[in-house]
């Protein structure tokens, strides 16, 4: 239990880290480090499955999509101020963290129940609802995805860019007879 | 023993979620609030993960944990197309320029 809560600090690190990091592509990265070592964390408290789909998901997936989006958005350091003084959030911060952690800290031990069912067990049976609403979830993200990148102007059609070649080729038609006449002259 | 342990572990939680909040609060860039929230939800996790190890029903919360994933990366997604949206149509990712309203 005491390297969980090591690698559990290390994670809190590796958030801070996220948090200051100047660059939007160095955030993203440390976000991947927060995610890797959770995703340990899963491991030895025996979720080995949630531990594979985090380390995929999260640390690679997520951070591919943050790299596609900066890549995209540009890195806009823009003004460094934040937007309200540094020490009403850390406050805020910190009285959050306490008053969570008064009521929410469990104080008894807790009787394991015996006989637990698989993983598999549980997603299909008990939560099979939840299944199904992912999979609603993830339609509904990949439409919302396609309607929010969709390029408001498109790059030229076929028969428009024909026309915009015909169009040209009728100038420099043009432009060659007038410098023919020209020449006559 | 294990007692001492669980506290530990769930003032863990705690610490990550308070830098999320922290990051939420302090940041002014879309992507920046993208990645404060991540922390946010990864604390969330490992609540749920390590709730599951101390009730003995790593199972239940492993799926519960999955669907918080799926929705988490639903909700990154959908959050950096919003910020591209916006920085292609206001050129910027501030969110006090982005703000119309003036106080």
């Amino acid at each position: 239990m005491i390297y969980t809560t090591l690698l559990a600090l290390v994670a809190i690190v590796f958030a801070v880290l996220a948090i200051q990091a100047r660059r939007l592509l160095v955030s993203a990265l440390w976000l991947a480090g927060v995610s890797a070592v959770i995703s340990v964390v899963f491991y030895l408290l025996g979720g080995r499955q949630v531990a594979v789909i985090e380390l995929s998901v999260g640390a690679g997936l997520v951070t591919v999509l943050f790299a596609f989006a900066i890549s995209i958005a540009g890195e806009d350091l823009g003004k460094i101020k934040p937007a309200v003084p540094t020490v009403i959030p850390v406050a805020l911060a910190l009285l959050f963290f306490l008053l969570l952690a008064w009521f929410s800290i469990p104080t008894g031990a807790l009787q394991p129940p015996q006989g637990e069912p698989g993983l598999a067990d549980v997603i299909w049976g008990q939560r099979g609802m939840d299944v199904l609403v992912q999979v609603v979830l993830i339609f509904a993200g990949v439409l919302g995805l396609l309607g929010l990148l969709a390029e408001t102007k498109g790059p030229l059609a076929y028969p428009v860019a024909k026309e915009y070649a015909a169009k040209r080729d009728r100038e420099l038609e043009a432009l060659m007879k007038e410098r023919e006449e020209r020449e006559k002259l | 023993m294990n007692g001492i342990w669980l506290t530990f572990g769930f003032a863990a939680v705690l610490g990550l979620l308070g830098v999320g909040l922290y990051g939420l609060l302090i940041s002014r860039n879309l992507i920046k609030l993208v990645v404060a929230l991540q922390i946010s939800v990864k604390a969330v996790l490992l609540g749920l993960v390590l709730a599951g190890n101390i009730s003995g029903s790593i199972n239940l919360g492993q799926s519960l944990a999955i669907t918080v994933i799926v929705t988490d990366t639903v909700v990154a997604v959908i959050g950096m197309a919003l910020a591209i949206q916006i920085r292609r149509q206001l050129g910027t990712l501030d969110v006090r320029d982005i703000s119309r309203l003036k106080g």
